[in-house]
Parts: C-alpha cells; sequence; structure tokens
C-alpha cells in the first residue's frame, strides 16, 4: 500500500505546462522532499494532490483509493492536511480561534448554529495540546495580528497538526524564517510521529535534506530525478539544476 | 461578564418602557418602524458583515413576504394562514436566492442578487393578476394573538419587539456558534476553510437562508404595520436603504444594524418634520436656521451628508467607531494619569 500515489498528472495553465506526467509514489510513513528551483510547479503539484485546483489528466490514489475528482474538504476528512507557503490564516481572529477552526473542520460540530463555540471545553483542551507541540500555548490568547512572521508559521503547523492527519503535506515550512526559527521548526518536525506521512516542499535544499528519506527534484513541472538523499544530492542533473552547469 | 447581563436588561427594560415613556401614538409607531427595520437589517448584517456577501437584493425577499401576507388576507384566509404562508414562500424564495446568487462571490455576487431584487420587483410592479400592479395591495385587519391587539400602536409595538428580542437573540447565538464561526471563517479564508473540511457553499447557504427568515419577519411586520404594500417597497432603493443602514451602524456587528435602522427611520420620519422656529435677530443666527430647516426639509440631503461623515470618519460604522474612539480616549487619559508622577522623578 502507498500512502499517496499519484501517476501521469499532467496541468497546463493557458499554454503554459505547469505539470507534466508527474509520478509519485509515497510510502506510509515516509519524509519524502520535493525540491527545484523557483516556477518548477511545486505548489501546483499540491494543489493537485490537495484538490484545490483539477487536473487535465492522471490521478491522485490516497491509501489506494481514488480521489483525484474529490472536493478538497472530503480530502481532509480523509485524512490529508497542508500547510500554505504564503501564509493563509485567520488575521482577525486569536491563535486559538485559528487552530480551533482548523479542529472545528472535522467535527460534526461545525454545523452546529445554537451551541457556544469558546464553551467547548473538550475542543479548547486538544486546541492547547495542539498549540503546546508548536511551543505556542503561551501566547494562544493572542490575536494573530500581533504575532511574528515565525510564530505564524508555527500557527499553519499547529492547524495541520491539530487535524490528526494521516499525510501531511507542508508547503515551504521554513520560508522566511530565522536560524533560530529554523532550527524549531525542525526540531518539530522531527518529533512528528511516524505514523504521519509528510511531504515537504522546500526550494532550499540544504535546510530540509536531513529531514528527508527520499528525494524528488522538479523541474519545469517534471520530475528530473527521485531517490535516497544520497542518490538525488550526487546526480549531476541536481547540480545542473541548481547550479546551473 | 456580569456587567454585561445589567446592560442588556437594562436596554430591554427601557425597550418595554417606550410606549409609556412616549405616550403619543406618533412616535410610538416610529420606534415600531425603527424596530422592525433593526429586524431587517439584521437579517441582511448575516450576509453583509458575517459572511462578507454584499445583497442589493433583499428588499425583494422582503416584499416576496410582504405580498404573500397581502395576498392571502385579500383572499379572505386567515392571519395564521397568511403568516406561515409568507414565513414558508419567503424561505423557498430565499432558497432560489441563494442557489443562483452563491455561485459567485464579490462584485458578481451584488450584481446577481441585484438582478434577482430588479425580477421580482417586475413581478410585483407587471403581474397585475396577482398583485394589482402600481395600484398595490390594502390589508384591512391586522392580528391579535393572545388577545393582544396589534390595531393599538402599544399592541404593535410590544409584537415587534419580541419578535426584535428573538431576532438579536438568534443572531448573538448563531454568531457565537460553531456554524457561526464557519461562517466568519469563509468570509476571510474561503480558501482555507475548504481545505480544512468545511462545506463553504452549504454554510453560506445556510447562512442566507437565516437571513432569508429575518427578512421575512421584518417583511411581515412591514405589511402589518403599513396595511399596504405596492412594488415601491421591493424597489432597489429599498434594498440600497437597508444596506446602507447596515453599513452606516456597523456591519459585522450586533448593535450596529439597530442603530443604522434607527438613524434610518429617525431621520425620514422625525427630522423631516421638525422646523427650527423662533430664532431670530442677527443676520447670522437666521441663516443658520434656514440652513438647518432646508436640511430637515429635505431629508434624503441630510441622510446622504450623514452617510458621508459616517465613510470619512468612522468608515467601519457607527458603533465600531464609536467604540474605538472611547477606547482611544480612555487610553489617553490614562496616559497622562501615568505621565504625571514622571514629570518630577529623574529622567531615565
Amino acid at each position: 500500500m502507498t500512502a499517496l500515489a499519484v501517476s501521469g498528472l499532467n496541468k497546463t495553465f493557458g499554454g503554459l505546462r505547469v505539470t507534466t506526467n508527474v509520478n509519485l509514489k509515497v510510502d506510509p510513513g515516509e519524509r519524502r522532499l520535493i525540491i527545484g528551483p523557483n516556477g518548477a510547479g511545486k505548489t501546483t503539484l499540491f494543489n493537485l494532490i490537495t484538490g484545490e485546483i483539477a487536473p487535465d489528466s492522471g490521478s491522485v490514489l490516497l491509501f489506494d483509493r481514488d480521489i483525484t475528482r474529490m472536493p478538497s474538504r472530503r480530502r481532509t476528512h480523509l485524512g490529508m492536511a497542508r500547510t500554505y507557503q504564503i501564509i493563509t490564516l485567520f488575521a482577525r481572529d486569536t491563535i486559538l480561534h485559528n487552530v480551533r477552526l482548523a479542529m472545528l473542520g472535522l467535527s460534526p460540530l461545525r454545523w452546529n448554529p445554537l451551541i457556544a463555540l469558546n464553551r467547548q471545553r473538550d475542543l479548547t483542551v486538544q486546541c492547547r495540546n495542539a498549540l503546546k507541540r508548536v511551543g505556542l500555548e503561551h501566547i494562544a490568547e493572542r490575536p494573530l495580528a500581533q504575532t511574528s512572521y515565525g510564530e505564524r508559521r508555527r500557527v499553519e503547523i499547529a492547524m495541520a497538526l491539530a487535524q490528526n492527519p494521516k499525510v501531511l503535506l507542508l508547503d515551504e515550512p521554513f520560508a522566511g524564517l530565522s536560524i533560530d526559527e529554523r532550527q524549531d521548526v525542525r526540531k518539530l518536525l522531527r518529533a512528528i510521529p511516524r505514523d504521519v506521512t509528510i511531504v515537504m516542499i522546500e526550494h532550499d535544499m540544504d535546510t530540509a535534506l536531513e529531514l528527508a528519506d527520499r528525494i524528488t527534484l522538479l523541474h519545469f513541472g517534471e520530475v528530473i530525478v527521485e531517490g535516497t538523499r544520497a542518490e538525488v544530492v550526487a546526480d549531476p542533473r541536481t547540480r545542473e539544476v541548481y547550479l546551473g552547469e | 461578564m456580569t456587567g454585561r447581563h445589567v446592560a442588556i436588561a437594562a436596554a430591554v427594560f427601557a425597550l418595554i418602557a417606550v410606549p409609556y415613556a412616549i405616550t403619543e401614538a406618533y412616535y410610538v409607531n416610529v420606534a415600531s418602524q425603527i424596530l422592525l427595520y433593526a429586524i431587517f437589517a439584521l437579517g441582511l448584517n448575516v450576509l453583509v458583515g458575517y459572511a462578507g456577501l454584499v445583497s442589493l437584493g433583499h428588499a425583494g425577499l422582503f416584499g416576496v413576504a410582504s405580498y404573500v401576507v397581502a395576498y392571502l388576507l385579500a383572499a379572505d384566509h386567515g392571519h395564521a394562514v397568511a403568516i406561515l404562508a409568507s414565513l414558508v414562500i419567503g424561505l423557498v424564495a430565499t432558497a432560489g436566492f441563494a442557489a443562483l446568487s452563491l455561485r459567485a462571490t464579490g462584485i458578481s455576487f451584488i450584481m446577481i442578487t441585484l438582478a434577482l431584487g430588479e425580477i421580482i420587483w417586475g413581478l410585483a410592479y407587471r403581474w397585475i393578476s396577482l398583485t394589482n400592479g402600481d395600484n398595490g395591495i390594502s390589508v384591512t385587519t391586522r392580528p391579535a394573538p393572545f388577545g393582544l391587539s396589534l390595531a393599538t400602536a402599544s399592541g404593535f409595538y410590544y409584537t415587534t419587539l419580541i419578535i426584535f428580542l428573538f431576532a438579536i437573540a438568534a443572531t448573538a447565538i448563531f454568531v457565537g456558534s460553531p456554524l457561526g464561526a464557519a461562517l466568519c471563517g469563509t468570509r476571510d479564508q474561503p480558501r482555507r476553510m475548504n481545505a480544512l473540511g468545511y462545506h463553504v457553499w452549504m454554510v453560506r447557504f445556510l447562512a442566507f437562508m437565516f437571513s432569508g427568515l429575518l427578512t421575512s419577519l421584518a417583511g411581515i411586520l412591514f405589511v402589518y404595520y403599513n396595511q399596504f404594500i405596492s412594488p415601491q417597497t421591493l424597489a432597489l432603493t429599498a434594498s440600497a436603504e437597508v444596506l446602507l443602514m447596515v453599513i452606516s451602524g456597523g456591519a459585522g456587528t450586533l448593535l450596529g444594524p439597530v442603530v443604522g435602522a434607527a438613524l434610518v427611520v429617525i431621520v425620514k420620519n422625525v427630522v423631516s418634520g421638525v422646523r427650527l422656529t423662533g430664532l431670530s435677530g442677527a443676520v447670522l443666527v437666521v441663516i443658520v436656521r434656514n440652513v438647518v430647516n432646508g436640511l430637515f426639509e429635505h431629508w434624503n440631503f441630510l441622510l446622504g451628508a450623514i452617510f458621508v461623515a459616517i465613510v470619512v470618519l468612522m468608515p467601519e460604522g457607527l458603533v465600531p467607531g464609536a467604540v474605538r474612539l472611547t477606547r482611544s480616549a480612555w487610553r489617553a487619559a490614562n496616559r497622562q494619569k501615568t505621565a504625571a508622577p514622571s514629570v518630577a522623578g529623574p529622567k531615565q
């Protein structure tokens, strides 16, 4: 069984081919790193996997179940969660409320128009636990507008973790972070148990390299190299893409 | 928390006392109008304020509810039948409105609701066998539920007050509920909400239905209040007026639409009839008097000027604007208090 299987995936925006015949097989518990220069089609691939855009052809399988035509929200209910490269949070609300919305998204409670949301103590406790995992519990009540960029990155991750996903898609979780913050996030990602499969996009190879089991190199929408960490690093085509030789 | 409860109790008590405080039937009727438009504005605010969807066709839904009551009463049906049928048909019309307009957001949503509102207006105007066209339909009697006759000004006021309290309590509960939080989420980050597992379309649809329920209730009260309905009630200007109530008072707040409704109804009904007299003497005083009287007479102009002033001074609306100004005044006062002793102390 594979956790995530992408086969023959194609997508064009007008005349621009952003995803060309992409095949990807990720095993349960694996840490897969997707690298590639700017415009390689990494985020588009994520959007195709999560269903935010529909592919022209090809298929996406989650634990051997075909989800190619399934709306995003249902994929989430099947255990897929993602973070965004461009931070997409609820700026008017507190950190706690952001995580609460993430947790509520999978609960049947979300349809209830009669109970008071902030009195759901179980939910609040779970949210605080999720925030504890990313080290933000002490500022749970702080409005998001008053948080730093690094804290917001961690809120993104907390929201994904709060959904208890089976497959976690991280879109540049280190983007824009300082060296210290990178250390914190790296530690945080390393602590995620192995029953969670992680697919991570990273623009900068060095940062995330040590977290990866296998690496896929994407260039102009195509998979150029795929293999273990050592294989991909040693491959001349990797050097070519990154150094332009 | 208790302070809040006291404030709510005081407000409810004040609302109950209105017919005793102002015995003149005319002003009690103005109070009824404020409350019924407040219900309408609360309904629209669910969409404008919490869903981020601006509707310019809500007068159409309001009118559907009004027309159903008027039509059924004219056809010799009882009040209970007329009111129930009006709620049902009002909700069916809302569902149709929602199904068509929720295909879009933003400007497209506004344009679709505007078009739908105009269609309903056109039907009211042209489908003469059903609506009596431009002549409208008169309603001769008001109901008397549980022995409370709505024929008197105070009887009608209390009925409107009960429905108003239901509307504002229902809105408060809805906004604080998980579904309300989901709705605000779809306003701020619809894409994210979809990725988090929410059915964005359905959340918006349910909010639209709640909005339609409050709008229909207001429409029923309106036709009993005026005892007359004509296509004018459904016109685009009516949709725009209630939207201005929501925006001027403060969209996305509980009290904003109520304040906005009070502002518009008071300027329209009260100020337009008031004239400054007896001020004479200096030329300047006479000029001021004449300008003020001119403004009062042309209340449309005055209302426009007030809206411009609100947009310039408090773009977020009267209620949030007032809160902001009070807070900054409070902070300034505190700063002065804490700054005072440090003047005497050594500089650091």
